[in-house]
């Protein structure tokens, strides 16, 4: 357990509903749900969803802590926007599945090797290092992310593609050698810095 | 005609060598025709994408953009910031929106910014190209400027989801928006009226992640196109022009298909309509081949 989780768990005891309303963005809506099930009908790889978002909502009142932060489903999320259109609550649920996950991953409860929270990672940690992706450095991060011979394994089997991206001037091989980058990488990084410690502070 | 003037975000995938380079290159003649420039935000950053929240967290990535808000504040006063990738556009929109609601938000956001030397007045309107078009050139411009029209195309106008929500065009419905229809009419060409999966989500970013729970996505997105007998997909969103042309062959091969559906951007048809060439229309960057509209082009 880290220190994050053991601090959230003596601050709030067992009232998880405030603490995800105090500590997950959007939180604070998840009061505002009236449980008519629009949402749960919504997603697009709804199936794949162990507890859908009412579901979720519905948990998190009863103080299901460790159910809701360690379930895969908030990272079924395809940012697909249905959910918020129909909802007659308005709830922002996107954002609070975003929320979620990311409160679930920061706590390290979220489940280990999800697929979608190890890519996140990438894609965050490989745009922050200079500002903006590198699809390259990228794909080949994500390829590798299993181990080295996973890695050639996954490579191999998405090659086509990949080479097809190459032969359509759409996926630039020369960029493992830097590619594109912003120019005051300093002040992004010190900037996000400032961010991170903002919000840790203001949330714990 | 002095020319409408814009701030432009192109967003990571739009950059030279990366996977919707051939977008850039087909707004470019486009954009010309129509009389609108676009004039780049100096050092622009990554948006942060549909899924840099699991890292990122809520703060961090509203920086990101605010950032990207005050740089065209700066830079280019008075432009409207316009980004042609849908989710630059949301993370923008939604930032922006945001931050001029929640002054606490702002302040914080200002905060971080300072440490590189910015400052956000949140003065700046964040919007999509399409709007551009709808809004500010309109239908009627948009038609007087072709000069090829293309006949005999069928096309199923393939929305996405970021496009149509939650924001999405006003005046359109969120389950059967009309717009890409009638750009796809505009230029010449018939739009089915009747695809039922244009609002259809093909997965997103978790095209890497769940591939297969994606390719069953994709897969409705391209048979429902070949159902109502169009030739190609057009799309305004540059996730869904590369999960829907790419994953296709891993498809065929999972499933036993037999799909070769091209997908290009509404940028592309007008960019051919208004006279361009294969190479301004940016149509030599496929990996299935648009070959009819690649013909008018040449022609
Ligand atoms: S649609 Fe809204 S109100 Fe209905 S269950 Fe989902 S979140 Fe709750
Ligand atoms: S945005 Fe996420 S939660 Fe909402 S419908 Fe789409 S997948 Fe489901
Ligand atoms: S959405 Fe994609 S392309 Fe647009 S800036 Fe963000 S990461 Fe880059
Ligand atoms: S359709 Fe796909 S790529 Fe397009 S916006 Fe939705 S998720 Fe993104």
């Amino acid at each position: 357990m880290n220190d994050l989780n053991r601090q959230a768990i003596a601050n709030y005891k067992n009232d998880f509903l405030r603490e995800v309303e105090e500590r997950v963005e959007d939180g604070d809506w998840v009061r505002m749900c009236m449980q008519c099930g629009v949402c749960a009908g919504s997603c697009p790889l709804g199936n794949a969803w162990e507890h859908t978002p009412q579901k979720l909502f519905m948990m998190i009142r009863a103080g299901k802590r460790e159910e809701v932060l360690s379930s895969d489903s908030m990272w079924m999320c395809t940012s697909c926007y249905n959910c918020i259109v129909r909802c007659p609550r308005k709830l922002p649920i996107t954002h609070i599945m975003h929320g979620l996950a990311h409160y679930a991953h920061k706590l390290n409860m979220a489940p280990k090797g999800q697929p979608t929270r190890d890519i996140a990672k990438l894609f965050w940690d490989n745009l922050v290092k200079t500002g903006r992706v590198n699809e390259l450095k990228f794909s080949l991060a994500m390829y590798f992310k299993d181990g080295f011979m996973q890695g050639i394994r996954n490579a191999l089997a998405m090659q086509a593609v990949g080479m097809g991206l190459v032969k359509a001037k759409r996926l630039n091989p020369m960029e493992i050698l830097g590619g594109h980058k912003c120019k005051d990488q300093g002040g992004i990084h010190r900037m996000i810095a400032k961010a991170r410690a903002i919000e840790a502070h203001k949330k714990g | 005609m002095s020319k409408r003037q814009y701030a432009f975000y192109p967003g990571c995938s739009s950059q030279k060598g990366a996977s919707a380079s051939n977008f850039v290159t087909s707004i470019q003649m486009m954009c010309e025709k129509l009389g609108v420039q676009l004039n780049e935000i100096p050092d622009w950053n990554c948006c942060g994408a549909s899924i840099g929240y699991g890292e990122g967290g809520e703060l961090p990535r509203l920086v990101l953009n605010a950032r990207n808000l005050a740089l065209a504040e700066q830079h280019l006063p008075g432009q409207d910031m316009v980004s042609g990738c849908p989710a630059c556009w949301l993370s923008t929109r939604e930032t922006a929106e945001r931050l001029n609601k929640f002054d606490d938000l702002m302040a914080e956001a200002n905060e971080a910014l300072k440490e590189a030397g910015l400052n956000l007045k949140g003065s700046v309107k964040a919007r999509h190209i399409v709007e551009v078009l709808i809004e500010d050139v309109g239908f009627a411009e948009m038609r007087q400027a072709v000069v090829k029209p293309l006949q005999d195309l069928k096309i199923a106008g393939y929305v996405g989801c970021q496009t149509n929500r939650p924001f999405g065009i006003t005046g359109e419905s969120f389950e059967n928006p009309l717009y890409l229809d009638k750009m796809i009419e505009t230029v010449g060409a018939e739009a089915v009226s009747s695809y039922d999966q244009k609002v259809t989500c093909c997965g997103g970013a978790l095209a890497f992640s769940e591939p297969d729970k994606s390719q069953k996505q994709i897969r409705d997105i391209v048979e429902s196109a070949y159902d109502h007998g169009a030739e190609m997909i057009v799309t305004p969103c540059q996730l869904c022009q590369a999960n829907v042309e790419v994953y296709q062959s891993e498809i065929n091969k999972k499933q036993g298909t037999q799909f070769n559906m091209p997908v290009v951007y509404y940028s592309q048809l007008m960019t051919v309509a208004y006279g361009g060439g294969v190479k301004q229309a940016g149509l030599d960057g496929h990996i299935i081949q648009p070959k009819k509209l690649q013909d008018i082009a040449g022609k």
